[in-house]
């Protein structure tokens, strides 16, 4: 449950769309972190993973400006407050990053983040006393169901690795 | 020590024939009589003392005594002597330096000594002063004092030097007044007695380049409580101390590093066997 | 198809691949089977999942330079493989193994005009439980060179037990079907068989050899800062120096450092410490005081790219001016360097013998090319240079430190002898050691300080000479076994030509340097360096005979025996 304290304030439905505008954009920007971060450590399929990661989030996000309609949810994002964690709900988890990581511990990171969202708008149903922002907030909740639902659809296709998966025949070299 | 190697020793055979080169009337005078006496009452023989130090005024001390010496280049005794003491723990170490060679250039390894906690004694004679390139600010001058490099003053808070020995690991931490004899003697005696890294400033009147300085001996005085083996409390206490409590301030408990050397568990044989095809 | 004496691989992958450890395997497996080999591997700036490359090269004699080109490259993957494309020289005659999964084929490689074929590596691998590329990769080349299959799994066996019995199996598993895959494919040139020798081998790298070394030379107190290329050396001492009754401790700085092994060595614990160029430059000061107040002291520097932070991984010849003129004042000291990965060990311990018996700060001039590369070479003879510097003892009356006498060393107390005390000074000072301005008692120390190095008599190990012609070809440090390979070349050309490389660099020895070039007329200096540091040095201190030309050059590519060749060829006549 994410607490009014967590998060920036909410007092219109503008407010909504940016926040959820600029989840999305948070999100994009960090998957693309994480593509450059595999790209050096040459682990190609995770940087064609999070790169896809990345298109899927800006697709959301340009939703979310086509819904919001005639409120300029860049603009308005620009002034919105910061999370108290430094880091919005769809913004990976950087800690869980590896470099011989599997596509199956992107889809875990994904999810993670999509279940975070969810945990946000959730809240927001719950506490918004604005009739219009809740409904909006319980749109953006059946959203988010449905982003944690093809996450854990995609992770029952892949196998969890095996325990060896880190493992690394070379050692570290000193630079 | 053996009986046969313990001598009735007097301070005057810790002292060299050779002639200090201080200006009458500085404090380091003072200290080389503290330092002998400090070595009679402990009774090791000179050759089994050695003192290293680095340079400046106060540096000049190993050639001054009986002892084996060393004196190094600037700011860098404490990593010569842990050598020494690594390597030779049968010896008693003291190191010697000054404000500018001990907490200026000096300071890394002062940081790392305290931290490395070998069981040698490092005496730094303060006089808040360059006293040997002629009168620049050093890290415990006061921030108004006018010197031809920093002509109104550095501006800069002096250093804390013995509230860095105890962050930094310090076993022991004192401070003495180079104008009292007998309890400079006595606090070096229990230095070099406690085991671990014992840190002793001694408040030296530099007579030439800080004649103000002659007023310390107004201004200090005996510290007002015992030492303490609590470095928390210690540290409350050295943070507000204002430089001119005299006495051991903080006796701690830490074990003293002593790396094991001169046993071989294998020859040279043995260390081969990675190699072979 | 023809024999060939020698044979190199290269193995590059990313990401975790394992090319190294393959590489590692692939060598100890073939040494083992009686060749001699060298490996130098190469990365990327990542410190894990990096692009590597492990180069090996075979032979049935002694490697101690890199190969003109490489018979065979596997390709685990492709990824950011360009970086390596200048350290791996191939031609038509090499073959060039490939994973159709593992990316394009980088322009620089493509175009070398070898070879290429595609084995899918990476597959294989996902077919076998716990399957790794690099096992098929390690048996491919296991297959093309011929080598028994033992021998490869015997490798395998050991290096992987720790591991437990799945690695080992499923290791063995991606060798066996490495191998398989590589059936029908054949290397351009055969190598020919390994000669197994009944001489005890070792396989090392020039680093773990230096440290032996020391402790052969009877170091006992090493302090550490790591730098690299040198860790290794530190890193071997830390556990082994512990064994014999010796002790390592990590130092704050290299200030400190060089600081420490001087107090240890007054203290009578011959000492030593190892560092890169940027190390070495920290520790100028404190070596002017161990020359000055005559400490014994080994500092070896792993030479690497410069200057300033320059390239950590790679190797160069461009300390030569810190090392030998580095100190400020008048200060003479030793300056050694090794020419192989053996000679590190033979150098090291050398140095530290010398160190001590003429009781002056010792730099051993090694570098990344040596320090880094693992090797196999012949067990090294034991050689009785052991440190034992001059000790007062039983001392009665006045005791002068620095005595002046006929060979300008002096005998040394050290703490605890009764009646030895003095204090040891950087400052100028008198035989008793005190501190002077004198002008007599300064040019008397200055005196005594260069007589003792110059009087002493070094022995043929001062310099490798070899051969004969009007020719002379010098040298020095890793580029001794490039210059040794080109000129027998050069010989089955007809040329006559003789290798100098001197392994003491200071102090000089000008006679017999001279005896060295005697009928010289032509010399020509190589060296990885730049500036040409080591031919200005030889011409301000040497009398070289007739035309002078210099092949130098920086790093990081190391000047291989084919170059010198061509260069020799070229001055015909």
């Amino acid at each position: 449950m994410t607490r009014a304290s967590d998060r920036p304030e909410i007092s219109s439905l503008a407010d909504l769309f940016a926040i959820a505008y600029q989840i999305e954009i948070d999100a994009v920007a960090r998957y693309r972190l994480l593509a450059d971060q595999m790209e050096t450590h040459n682990n190609v399929e995770l940087v064609a993973m999070f790169r896809d990661l990345a298109r899927a989030e800006g697709l959301h996000a340009e939703e979310i400006r086509r819904l919001a309609g005639d409120i300029d949810v860049v603009a308005h994002a620009a002034r919105l407050g910061s999370w108290k964690s430094g880091e919005s709900p769809e913004e990976a988890d950087l800690n869980a990053a590896h470099y011989l990581m599997t596509p199956w511990h992107a889809l875990r990171m994904a999810l993670a983040g999509e279940e975070r969202a969810l945990a946000f708008y959730r809240s927001i149903v719950e506490t918004a006393e604005d009739a219009d922002i809740k409904a909006m907030a319980a749109e953006f909740v059946n959203e988010e169901t449905e982003h944690v639902e093809l996450c854990q659809r995609l992770l029952r296709r892949h196998q969890a690795p095996p325990d060896s998966w880190s493992h690394d025949f070379d050692p570290a070299v000193s630079q | 020590m053996s009986a046969a190697e313990m001598r009735a020793c007097r301070p005057a055979d810790y002292r060299s024939d050779v002639k200090p080169v201080w200006c009458p009337g500085c404090g380091d005078h003072h200290i080389l009589l503290s330092f002998t006496r400090a070595f009679a009452e402990l009774g090791e023989p000179p050759e089994n003392i050695a003192v290293i130090s680095g340079i400046g005024c106060s540096s000049r001390i190993p050639a001054y005594t009986n002892c084996y010496g060393f004196h190094g280049v600037h700011g860098r005794s404490l990593a010569l002597a842990a050598g020494l003491k690594v390597t030779r723990p049968d010896l008693t170490v003291v190191v010697a330096s000054g404000d500018g060679d001990g907490y200026s250039i000096g300071g890394n390894h002062f940081l790392h000594a305290c931290r490395r906690n070998l069981d040698m004694t490092y005496v730094v004679m303060d006089n808040r002063v360059y006293g040997m390139t002629k009168g620049q600010p050093s890290p415990t001058t006061e921030p108004d004092f006018d010197t031809a490099l920093s002509p109104g003053g550095t501006g800069l808070s002096p250093f804390h030097p013995l509230v860095i020995a105890l962050a930094s690991g310090a076993n022991f931490v004192a401070r003495a007044f180079s104008g009292e004899h007998k309890e400079t003697t006595s606090i070096l005696v229990s230095a070099i007695r406690h085991p671990g890294f014992s840190f002793v400033e001694i408040l030296s009147p530099c007579v030439t380049f800080r004649p103000d300085e002659r007023e310390w001996k107004t201004q200090v005085r005996p510290a007002p409580v015992a030492a303490t083996d609590d470095p928390g409390r210690a540290a409350r206490r050295l943070m507000t101390d204002d430089g001119f409590n005299i006495g051991v301030l903080y006796r701690g408990t830490r074990k003293p590093y002593r790396p094991q050397i001169g046993r071989a568990a294998a020859d040279l044989a043995e260390l081969e066997k990675e190699f072979e095809l | 198809m023809r024999r060939t004496p020698d044979v190199s691989i290269a193995i590059v992958g990313s990401g975790g691949a394992g090319a190294l450890t393959a590489g590692n395997f692939l060598l100890e497996a073939a040494c083992a089977a009686g060749w001699h080999g060298l490996l130098t591997r190469s990365v990327g700036p990542q410190i894990r999942g990096g692009e590597a490359a492990a180069l090996v090269r075979l032979a049935q004699d002694p490697v101690e330079c890199a190969p003109d080109h490489f018979d065979l490259l596997i390709a685990i993957d492709w990824l950011n493989a360009s970086r390596f494309e200048a350290e791996i020289p191939l031609g038509p005659q090499s073959l060039v193994v490939g994973d159709p999964e593992g990316g394009a084929v980088p322009p620089g490689i493509a175009a070398a005009g070898a070879r290429l074929v595609e084995i899918p590596m990476k597959a294989l691998a996902k077919a076998l439980p716990e399957g790794r590329a690099n096992m098929i990769a390690l048996g491919i080349a296991g297959k093309l060179l011929g080598l028994g299959e033992d021998a490869l799994l015997g490798v395998m066996g050991k290096r992987l037990a720790e591991k437990g019995p799945g690695a080992v199996a499923a290791s063995r598993a991606g060798v066996e079907a490495g191998w398989g895959a590589a059936a029908g494919l054949e290397l351009a040139a055969r190598p020919a068989s390994a000669r197994p020798s009944a001489a005890k081998r070792w396989l090392v790298s020039g680093n773990e050899a230096a440290g032996f070394g020391a402790i052969r030379g009877g170091i006992r107190f090493a302090a550490a800062y790591p730098i690299t290329p040198a860790t290794e050396i530190l890193e071997w001492l830390a556990p082994n120096l512990a064994k014999v009754g010796g002790v390592l401790v990590q130092a704050e700085d290299e200030l400190a450092s060089i600081n420490m092994i001087i107090g240890g060595s007054y203290g009578g614990t011959p000492s030593l410490t190892a560092t890169s160029g940027p190390g070495l430059s920290l520790m100028m000061e404190a070596l002017g005081l161990a020359t000055a107040s005559e400490i014994p002291i080994v500092v070896i520097d792993v030479m690497r790219g410069g200057p300033s932070t320059g390239i950590p991984t790679k190797s160069e010849q461009a300390d030569l001016n810190l090392a030998v003129y580095g100190l400020h004042g008048d200060a003479p000291h030793l300056v050694l360097a090794p020419q192989s990965v053996a000679d590190c060990l033979f150098t090291t311990q050398w140095a530290v013998f010398l160190a001590e018996a003429l009781q002056s700060p010792a730099i051993v001039l090694s570098d990344q090319f040596m320090g880094q590369s693992r090797a196999a070479i012949e067990r090294p003879a034991d050689v009785a240079f052991i440190g034992q510097r001059l000790r007062a003892t039983n001392i009665n009356g006045s005791y002068c430190r620095y005595a002046l006498g006929d060979s300008g060393v002096s005998a040394m107390a050290v703490p605890g002898t009764p009646g030895g005390q003095y204090t040891a000074d950087g400052l100028t000072h008198t035989e008793r050691g005190i501190p002077t301005s004198s002008a007599t008692e300064h040019r008397a120390q200055l005196d005594k300080r260069r007589d003792k190095l110059e009087n002493f008599s070094y022995g043929d190990h001062w310099a490798k000479i070899e051969g004969d012609g009007d020719l002379a070809v010098i040298t020095w440090g890793s580029l001794t076994g490039a210059v040794r390979e080109a000129l027998s070349h050069a010989r089955a050309d007809g040329i006559a030509a003789r290798l100098v490389a001197p392994r003491l660099l200071a102090p000089v020895q000008p006679e017999a340097f001279s005896r060295a070039l005697d009928g010289a007329r032509r010399v020509l200096v190589v060296e990885q360096s730049h500036g040409a540091q080591f031919h200005r040095y030889l011409r301000a201190h040497y009398d070289l005979p007739g035309e002078i030309r210099v092949f130098h050059r920086s790093g990081p590519l190391p000047i291989r025996a084919a170059e010198i060749h061509q260069e020799i060829r070229n001055w015909r006549g």
